[in-house]
């Protein structure tokens, strides 16, 4: 949670306190809509949309452009855009984990990240986990452990355990329960994902 | 000619064996495409507005501002003004576009005046129902007035569990385009591949035959998905209206909860008359409960559930209200039909001061066929829990707020196998193809297919590709009821054996020996007890002439590889504080057959999958209406609440296997082992605290006032 405060902060190219400015003198001063710049109380600030503008994203370590509207989250450009569905679109309001990704490393929810906001960072989907030709440990790991029924939660699963392993590598069974809490699977494989999370540690360790 | 049976079990090289599914690869790296996943050139946006209110008339309806939006390419009222809506969410227009926040804008721009007509959600009332009902019957067996006037001991009870919804993770919808005027090619997230054509035809007025249904993978279905559903058509429709582009339809998460499915609720009276030694005599019960707007399914056949108790009377009502309609859901009318009977018999057991597990033996015989099965499973599950050690008198009488409880429950389905074919090709150099119009539900069809060829064939299961999810493929039926793996896997058997009696006609010359004398073992094609005599798999279906060798396996057919009916048992084991209501599962054990058991692994997944289910139904999940808007309250995952991965404890699974079990056959798994965590919940709920909570969820606000009642 914190964490994904500081990336909101620290990527967006309109703070919300900027927005606030606008929309807060907008009434008093007019604005010089043509150029997509404007001055705020004298400094300038880029005006994006409503329409679509131009972005770039880093994703798998590849460079990716779209036009895209503001409005879009980083979930559906990646989806819509770029084609990469490994990230689901379940709950779309970030509660069920479907959609995890990485953003410089750390687990976010894309349906809860805007497109634009993203573009400043290294975006790893599970597309970008395997080398070519052979799983990632984690994904061997759900497989031999039949960490998956219809799949359909299992990316976001395998995501945010490369996350949670980052960050625990030596994990507890109470760490599991805490620090994968915010992923769902409709189908019932948390068994298989315990036992799974508990062998890509050993794993990544080289045992 | 093959003889169709099973192979004996020191025959078996890979059925009943652990196996990683085969496209599990393609699920934990993202690139299993489910229908969600698909995105094809030019493709447009289906979005759909629904009606907000529960019951009302449509007045009129202006779409003209959303027909002019740059970027929309079809509008398609639904239901025209005129129309009575009977639940909110109802379809009433759908719009495709360019892109979504496009058809998202445009139904924002389309005017519809609804007429508010009175509507009504409840549905734990009967009384408040009014004669919003209709009698789905009332059956006596019997002389129950007779039997309670013997009875020494007799409880009464109420019992009773919520709506609850699907909740697929890949929620309902499709992807449509026209080839032609005529040609249909739809993507579509369904249990029902082969079925699919058959049900869009006349709505579309084409031929079935005319419409390719494809399907990789599908994100969860439980009962909710066997048809195209009047999304799918209005995509088609829509699709033919923009020209044939490829139009894409997933509900949203909020029309997911409020109108693709729903188990309904059921809610009971009931009481049973026992003698002193715990002998059970009579039953009568009154249920009622909701499958929406329509009559739907009644749990009166299965009440009482299992125990066969000699005096019953029994009436169900159904209450007919705006809430949406009801589909079936994983083990249709068993889990109710369980929580009513298992609980009232464990209220039973409290009353007669005994212990629920020797009540249950007590009256086994009570269980018919089955009971030899399950007193062997129940003695297996207590051994797992812990039972004599850990029961204790109801109401757990240490002191501190967290109190420890055990419940248990027993189960029984059918999961005879359904009418399935399959093509088996083997091509002269050895490759193995079998084709089917299945789909993995996340049962793991395609590998349960790829073991049983291959264990027939003496291949490795990487030896033989498995495609399902087309309907030009040989049609195999519905993922419903627990009956796909024992259908697809005899037709995969039966065809597999006659592929093998094939080959060995051409081989026999070769190895000097009459087909007969032959089998297919570790990749070669030897003399039965003879590996001196062999030929490698690759040799020998080389001799079959250039040409592929394509056989077709039907089930049903000859031979008996499957049959019907499985018992099963859970113990739950569960800690409930009593200050905050909330109930904490220490563990569950599940011990249930299936007959033959084709992959270990995915069997018991199935059961740990169906524990979990049965956690999230019986402690978290709830349609809940909102009785002034008619509205569902909680249609997205934060307050429709599922288990996580730390709310469901340590999870046991013993499946029944060998002598007595396995000569039955394959027998589908899906669905028994989600009928009974309702009631062994509920049951070990009762013991900790010393009352029943009587209504699923059992919500710490519902612990709370069970308790607060006993008190007052
Ligand atoms: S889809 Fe993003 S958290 Fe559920
Ligand atoms: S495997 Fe189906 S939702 Fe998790």
């Amino acid at each position: 949670m914190r964490d994904d405060d500081r990336i909101r902060k620290e990527s967006v190219g309109i703070s919300r306190r900027d927005f606030l400015k606008v929309s807060g003198i907008s009434f008093s001063v007019p604005l010089v809509m043509g150029t997509r710049i404007i001055r705020v109380a004298g400094a300038p600030v880029a005006l994006q949309g409503p329409g679509k503008v131009p972005m770039t994203f880093t994703i798998n370590g590849k460079k990716f452009t779209a036009e895209l509207e503001p409005r879009v989250t980083l979930l559906d450009a990646l989806r819509q855009e770029f084609d990469l569905t490994g990230a689901k679109r379940v709950c779309d309001r970030g509660t069920c984990g479907a959609c995890t990704v990485l953003l410089d490393g750390k687990a976010v929810y894309a349906c809860s990240i805007l497109a634009i906001e993203a573009q400043s960072h290294a975006i790893t989907t599970v597309e970008g986990l395997a080398a070519a030709g052979s799983l990632h440990p984690i994904q061997q790991a759900f497989v031999d452990n039949d960490a998956l029924q219809c799949g359909f939660c299992t990316p976001g699963f395998v995501v945010a355990c490369k996350a949670f392993l980052d960050r625990h590598p030596n994990p507890t069974p109470e760490e599991i329960r805490k620090g994968l809490g915010g992923n769902l699977c409709r189908c019932g494989t948390y068994v298989g994902i315990q036992a799974a999370v508990m062998q890509a540690a050993r794993m990544q360790k080289g045992g | 000619m093959a003889e169709y049976k099973w192979p004996e079990p020191e025959k078996r090289s890979l059925i009943g064996k652990r196996h990683n599914r085969l496209d599990g690869p393609d699920k934990v790296t993202g690139r299993a495409k489910y229908t969600y996943d698909v995105n094809r050139p030019g493709m447009l946006y289906g979005k759909i507005l629904r009606c907000p209110y529960a019951h009302a008339r449509i007045v009129s309806i202006d779409t003209s501002a959303a027909e002019k939006m740059p970027g929309v390419k079809a509008v398609k009222i639904i239901q025209e003004p005129g129309k009575e809506i009977l639940w909110a969410g109802d379809e009433v227009v759908a719009v495709a576009a360019v892109d979504e926040p496009t058809a998202e804008d445009a139904i924002r721009a389309i005017k519809v005046v609804y007429e508010k007509l009175p509507h009504f959600v409840v549905d734990h009332d009967l009384k408040a129902a009014g004669d919003q009902v209709r009698p789905a019957g009332e059956e006596t067996r019997g002389n129950p007035d007779a039997a309670f006037a013997e009875a020494d001991v007799v409880t009464e009870g109420t019992y009773g569990m919520a709506v609850i919804t699907h909740c697929c993770l890949e929620p309902h919808g499709s992807i449509a385009e026209w080839e032609g005027e005529n040609n249909l090619l739809v993507h579509i997230s369904t249990q029902n591949v082969s079925g699919i054509a058959a049900q869009m035809a006349a709505p579309l007025e084409i031929p079935a035959g005319n419409i390719r249904v494809r399907q990789d993978h599908i994100g969860g279905g439980f009962g909710s998905k066997f048809g195209p559903d009047r999304w799918g058509i209005e995509g088609a429709r829509l699709s033919k209206l923009a020209g044939g582009k490829p139009v894409k339809i997933m509900l949203e998460r909020d029309a997911e909860l409020m109108v693709a499915g729903a188990r309904p609720s059921v809610y009971g009276r009931v009481k049973v008359g026992a003698k002193r030694d715990g002998t059970i005599l009579a039953w009568e019960s009154e249920s009622w409960g909701t499958a929406g707007p329509t009559a739907g399914a009644s749990p009166l056949q299965q009440i009482p559930y299992i125990f066969a108790i000699p005096n019953f009377r029994k009436k169900h009502t159904l209450i007919l209200n705006h809430i949406g309609p009801a589909r079936a859901w994983r083990a249709p009318n068993h889990p109710q039909a369980c929580l009513l009977t298992m609980a009232a018999l464990d209220d039973l057991a409290a009353a007669l001061q005994m212990d629920p597990l020797d009540l249950f033996l007590k009256n086994i015989a009570l269980t018919g066929q089955r009971a030899e099965i399950y007193r062997e499973e129940l003695r297996i599950a207590a051994d797992l829990i812990g039972w004599k050690k850990n029961w204790h008198p109801r109401g757990d009488k240490t002191s501190g707020p967290i109190k420890r409880g055990l419940g248990l429950s027993i189960h029984t389905w059918g999961g005879l196998g359904h009418a399935s074919e399959c093509d088996l090709t083997i091509q002269p150099d050895g490759s193995v193809r079998v084709q089917l119009g299945s789909q993995d539900l996340g049962t793991g069809t395609r590998t349960a297919i790829g073991v049983v060829i291959a264990d027939t064939l003496g291949l490795p299961l990487s030896a033989v590709t498995v495609e399902i999810g087309d309907n030009r493929f040989p049609a195999s039926g519905p993922s419903g009821g627990s009956t796909t793996v024992g259908g697809v896997c005899s037709a995969a058997r039966r065809a597999a054996l006659d592929a093998l009696d094939q080959i060995f006609e051409k081989v026999a010359p070769v190895l000097g020996a009459a087909p007969a004398d032959l089998e297919a073992v570790g990749g070669t094609i030897r003399v039965k007890n003879n590996p001196s005599r062999s030929l490698p798999w690759q040799q020998a279906c080389a001799r079959l002439g250039g040409m592929p060798l394509s056989v077709r396996g039907r089930n049903p057919g000859p031979g008996t590889l499957t049959s019907g009916g499985v018992g099963g048992v859970m113990m739950a084991d569960v800690s409930v504080d009593i200050e905050t209501g909330i109930i904490k599962v220490n563990k569950m054990v599940c011990v249930q057959d299936c007959g033959l058991i084709i992959n270990m692994k995915a069997a018991e997944s199935q059961c740990y999958g169906a524990m979990i289910q049965g956690i999230c139904y019986s402690l978290y999940e709830e349609k809940i209406m909102d009785r002034i808007t008619g509205r569902m309250l909680n249609p997205n995952m934060e307050f429709y609440k599922l288990a996580g991965i730390g709310d469901i404890g340590e999870l046991v699974v013993h499946m029944m296997t060998g002598k007595g079990y396995d000569e039955r056959g394959v027998i589908g798994l899906g669905e028994p082992p989600v009928i009974s965590p309702g009631a062994a919940l509920s049951n070990a709920v009762a013991n900790a605290i010393g009352v029943r909570v009587p209504y699923l969820p059992m919500t710490p606000d519902r612990v709370l006032q069970a308790l607060e009642k006993k008190g007052g």
